[in-house]
C-alpha cells in the first residue's frame, strides 16, 4: 500500500524517497513529520515531511543513513512498499507573520529546511539562508533551497565549496553587519542548533529550533521524546517538533539522544551478518 | 447435585524458574476435564448474582450449564452474544471484584472461578465463524431492524481499536451496520497490543479475536491518526454519520520529580510498547531496542506496574517495585501481584520516590524515595499516604519505569475544540455515549480515565446499543 515511487540518492549518505501515502499526505503541513516502518520488524522513524502532495496522495522524505534502520529503508527500491506510514504528526511549523526570516540549516537539516523556505516565500516572507554540509560531495538540495532564498551562505567544513566554517560564522557575519530578522530558524544537529541559539539571543531574535527526538508512536503515548523547555517537560512528537531554541535543554536532549547507540551499533552488526548470510547464500 | 468443594479447580500454571526466562503465557487454562469439574461447582442461582456483575452482561450460569455438560461450543456462543472478546476477557479481568464477587459460593469459600471457565470456553471456534446468523446480541431491542436511515446504509466510524472500539464495532457490525475502525498505531488492539504484555494475553490471541471481528465485515484502518490524518468532517465526506471516540487514555503521567528527564527513566507506555508492541525483547531480530540494565525500579501498584515490573525481570534485571500505599491498597489483580511476587519481584511498599539520581555516565543511577504512612482516607475512600520525615533512602537502578497512571490521549479531542471534556481531558458523555455533538459517542478509557478493559467494552457496547436503537 505504502508503495515507493521514487527514490534519489541525494548524495552518498542522504536519501530521499517518495511514498504513496494518500493520509499521511491529505493535511501535510511544513514542519509535521511522519512515522513510518521499513518491514513488519522495523522500528518506528519519525521523518520530516520533505515534501507532500495531497492530490497525487504521495509525501516525500530525505533520510540520513544513520543506523540499522535507516539502512534498511535505503534498501527498498522503486516498486516495493513500506510496512507502514503514519501522519502528519507534530504541529505544523508556525510561519505567520513572519516577515524576514534567517533559516539556518546544516546537513540533512537543510531537507528539513527546504519545505519552510518554500513555505516563507510563499506567504510572501523573505528569507537567508545559511548552509552547512561537512564537505562539498555532501551538499545536498543546493539549487532548490537557494531559489527560496534572498541571500545564501554556503559553508563546508573543510572549505571544499563556499568558505570554510561552521553555518553560524556567516549568520554572526550579517548579524555584526547589522542585519535583522524576525525569527531564525535553525534545522540540524543538536550542536549546532546550540550554536545558532548562543549567538542569536543576545541580539534578541526569536530562535526556533526542530528536534529531532527519539519517538516511538509519535502521538503523545510513550514520552520517549521527552524534553525540557524553560523548565517544563514537553514532548517533541505532540508539543513540537518546532521549540523556542532559548529555552530549550539541549545538552539533556542530546544525553537522551545517545541512549540507545550502543544498541543501533548492535543492530546494525546484526543486519551485516544477516545480509552476508544472505550474499553467502 | 453441585460439586461442593470449598476452593477454585486449580488451573496449570508455567513452572516460575521458565517464567523468568521466557514471554510465554503464564497461565495455561483448563483441560476440558478440569473445566467439567470447576463448572460443576456452580449452583445455578434463579437470582444470577454473577451476572449483574457483568459489565457486559454475559449469561454466566447459562455458559457455565454448558461447560458442565461438556459443549465448550455452546458455552463459547453464549458469551460472545454480549462480550465481543471473550478470550481476552477470561485473562485480563479483574473478576475478583466483579462476577466472582457476588459468587453465592464465594461467600463461603471460593468463588466458582468464572474467569477460568471463560478462557476456556473461548478456546471454542464459534459456529459457521461467528457469522451474523446465530451471534445476534440479545440485548438488542429491534434485532431485525436493518441499519438504515431516510434510504443508505448507516456508516459507522470508530477511532480507536482498543477493548472499547472493539466491542463498539462488533455489537454494531452484528446489527448490520457498516463499520470502519481507525486506529492510529500500525496494529489494532490498542492496549491490548502495545500494553498488555505476551505472557499475559497473547497476541496471536489478541489477533484471532480481532479476525474474529473482521469476519463480521468490520474493517480495520491502521495507521490513521484520527484529528491529524483525517478530521470527522473528511469522514463525514466518506459518508460516516455517526462516530463513537474510543482513543484511550494513553497519555503517561509523570511525577515531575527531579531527575525524571535522566535518560533511563521512562515511562510504562514507553516500556511495554517497546516490549509489547516492537516486540523489543526479541531485539535484534526486531529492530526496536530496549535496555534495562543489571537493576529496575518500577514505581506503581496498578496492573500496568505489575506488567512492567514482570517484563522487565524476563529482559533479565533484579526488579524493585515501589508503591505508596499498601499491599491492601493495590489496584492491580489479585493474581498479577501474586505471580509477580512469585516470579521474584521485591516489593517496597509505603515508599514513594522523591527524585531520580544520575550516574558519572548521565544515565539514571538511583530512585530516592521517602516511607510513607496511611492517614485518613481521602476522596477515593482510600487511606491517603503521608510521608514519614527523616525516611530517606536510595534504590540503586539502572532503568527507572513509571507506572502512575495515564490520562485521555488528547490528540483527537484537541481536534474538536467544540467537544466538551473535564478539566483533566476525559469526554464527558452520559450513560449511553452521548457527547454533547450530535451523533458523536465517545466510551472507554476516553472518557472514564484509564480503568480496565471490560469497563471499557462495557461502555463500547452501550454506544452501540445507542446507536442500534435510535
Ligand atoms: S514519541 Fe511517544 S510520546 Fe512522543
Amino acid at each position: 500500500m505504502y508503495e515507493i515511487i521514487r527514490k534519489k540518492r541525494l548524495n552518498e549518505t542522504i536519501t530521499l524517497m517518495t511514498v504513496n501515502a494518500p493520509r499521511a499526505a491529505l493535511h501535510a503541513k511544513p514542519g509535521q513529520f511522519v512515522v513510518l516502518r521499513a518491514d513488519i520488524y522495523g522500528e518506528r522513524v519519525p521523518l520530516t515531511i520533505a515534501d507532500s502532495d495531497g492530490a497525487a496522495g504521495t509525501i516525500t522524505v530525505i533520510f540520513q543513513l544513520v543506523g540499522a534502520s535507516t539502512r534498511k529503508l535505503d534498501m527498498l527500491e522503486v516498486g516495493s512498499s513500506l510496512a507502514d506510514v503514519t501522519g502528519p504528526l507534530g504541529r505544523p511549523s508556525e510561519l505567520q507573520g513572519i516577515k524576514r526570516a534567517a533559516i539556518v540549516a546544516g546537513g540533512l537539516g537543510v531537507a528539513i529546511a527546504y519545505p519552510i523556505a518554500k513555505a516563507l516565500r510563499s506567504l510572501g516572507a523573505s528569507a537567508d539562508g545559511f548552509v552547512g554540509f561537512r564537505s562539498e560531495g555532501l551538499i545536498i538540495l543546493q539549487d532548490e533551497f537557494t531559489s527560496f532564498c534572498d541571500y545564501i551562505d554556503i559553508r563546508t567544513d573543510d572549505g571544499s565549496n563556499g568558505s570554510a566554517g561552521f553555518v553560524t560564522d556567516g549568520l554572526r557575519a550579517r548579524l555584526e553587519a547589522g542585519e535583522r530578522y524576525d525569527e531564525v530558524i535553525a534545522i540540524g544537529p543538536l550542536p549546532m542548533m546550540k550554536a545558532v541559539c548562543n549567538l542569536t539571543k543576545p541580539y534578541g531574535i526569536k530562535t526556533t529550533v526542530s528536534m529531532n527526538s527519539i519517538m516511538i508512536d509519535g502521538t503523545g503515548m510513550c514520552g520517549c521524546c521527552r524534553l525540557t523547555v524553560g523548565g517544563q517537560t514537553k514532548f517533541a512528537c505532540v508539543d513540537g517538533p518546532d521549540f523556542d531554541g532559548h529555552l530549550v535543554d539541549f545538552d539533556e536532549a542530546a544525553r537522551r539522544g545517545r541512549f540507545y547507540l550502543a544498541e543501533e551499533r548492535e543492530a546494525e552488526e546484526h543486519r551485516c551478518r544477516l545480509l552476508e548470510s544472505a550474499i553467502n547464500g | 447435585m453441585a460439586d461442593m468443594a470449598k476452593t477454585k479447580t486449580y488451573m496449570p500454571l508455567l513452572p516460575i524458574d521458565k517464567r523468568r526466562a521466557t514471554f510465554e503465557e503464564v497461565a495455561l487454562g483448563y483441560t476440558a476435564e478440569q473445566a467439567r469439574k470447576e463448572a460443576g461447582r456452580c449452583l445455578n442461582c434463579k437470582h444470577r448474582p454473577c451476572v449483574s456483575g457483568c459489565p457486559v452482561n454475559v449469561a454466566i450460569p447459562e455458559f457455565i450449564a454448558a461447560i458442565h455438560e461438556g459443549d465448550g461450543e455452546r458455552a463459547g456462543e453464549i458469551i460472545r452474544k454480549t462480550n465481543s472478546l471473550p478470550a481476552v476477557c477470561g485473562r485480563v479481568c479483574p473478576q475478583e471484584n466483579q462476577c466472582e464477587k457476588l459468587c453465592v459460593r464465594g461467600r463461603q469459600g471460593e468463588p466458582v472461578a468464572i474467569g477460568r471457565l471463560e478462557r476456556y470456553a473461548a478456546e471454542f471456534e464459534p459456529r459457521n465463524g461467528g457469522g451474523r446468523q446465530n451471534a445476534e446480541p440479545i440485548n438488542v431491542n429491534h434485532p431485525a431492524k436493518t441499519a438504515v436511515l431516510s434510504g443508505t446504509p448507516v456508516k459507522v466510524a470508530v477511532i480507536g481499536s482498543g477493548p472499547a472500539g472493539l466491542s463498539a464495532a462488533g455489537t454494531l457490525a452484528k446489527a448490520g451496520f457498516t463499520v470502519s475502525i481507525f486506529e492510529a498505531l500500525h496494529n489494532p488492539g490498542g492496549v491490548l497490543a502495545y500494553g498488555i504484555p505476551e505472557f499475559r494475553l497473547p497476541k496471536n490471541l489478541v489477533k484471532k479475536e480481532i479476525d474474529a471481528l473482521t469476519s463480521l465485515g468490520v474493517s480495520i484502518e491502521t495507521n490513521v491518526v484520527i484529528g491529524k490524518s483525517l478530521t470527522l468532517d473528511d469522514l463525514r465526506g466518506e459518508g460516516f454519520s455517526r462516530f463513537v471516540i474510543c482513543s484511550g487514555a494513553g497519555l503517561p503521567q509523570f511525577m515531575n520529580i527531579k531527575g525524571e528527564t535522566l535518560p533511563g527513566v521512562l515511562s510504562a507506555n514507553e516500556f511495554l510498547t517497546r516490549v509489547n508492541l516492537m516486540k523489543a525483547y526479541r531485539f535484534p531480530e526486531f529492530d526496536t531496542p530496549v535496555r534495562v540494565g543489571r537493576k529496575a525500579v518500577v514505581v506503581g501498584g496498578g496492573n500496568v506496574a505489575m506488567d512492567a515490573a514482570r517484563c522487565a525481570l524476563r529482559l533479565g534485571a533484579e526488579v524493585t517495585l515501589v508503591y505508596r500505599r499498601g499491599r491492601e491498597e493495590m489496584p492491580a489483580r489479585a493474581e498479577e501481584i501474586e505471580h509477580a511476587i512469585e516470579e521474584g519481584v521485591r516489593f517496597e511498599l509505603l515508599t514513594n520516590p522523591v527524585e531520580y539520581t544520575r550516574k558519572e555516565d548521565g544515565t539514571v543511577g538511583g530512585v530516592s524515595c521517602v516511607r510513607m504512612e496511611l492517614g485518613e482516607p481521602d476522596a477515593s475512600g482510600r487511606r491517603r499516604p503521608r510521608e514519614i520525615a527523616g525516611s530517606e533512602f536510595t534504590i540503586d537502578c539502572d532503568t527507572a519505569i513509571i507506572a502512575i497512571g495515564n490520562a485521555p490521549n488528547p490528540t483527537v479531542t484537541s481536534a474538536l475544540p467544540d467537544l466538551a471534556t473535564q478539566k483533566w481531558g476525559g469526554v464527558i458523555a452520559d450513560d449511553d455515549g452521548r457527547t454533547n455533538l450530535p451523533n458523536v459517542y465517545a466510551a472507554g478509557d476516553a472518557v472514564s480515565g484509564a480503568a480496565t478493559v471490560i469497563l471499557a467494552m462495557g461502555a463500547g457496547m452501550r454506544c452501540a446499543m445507542d446507536i442500534i436503537n435510535m
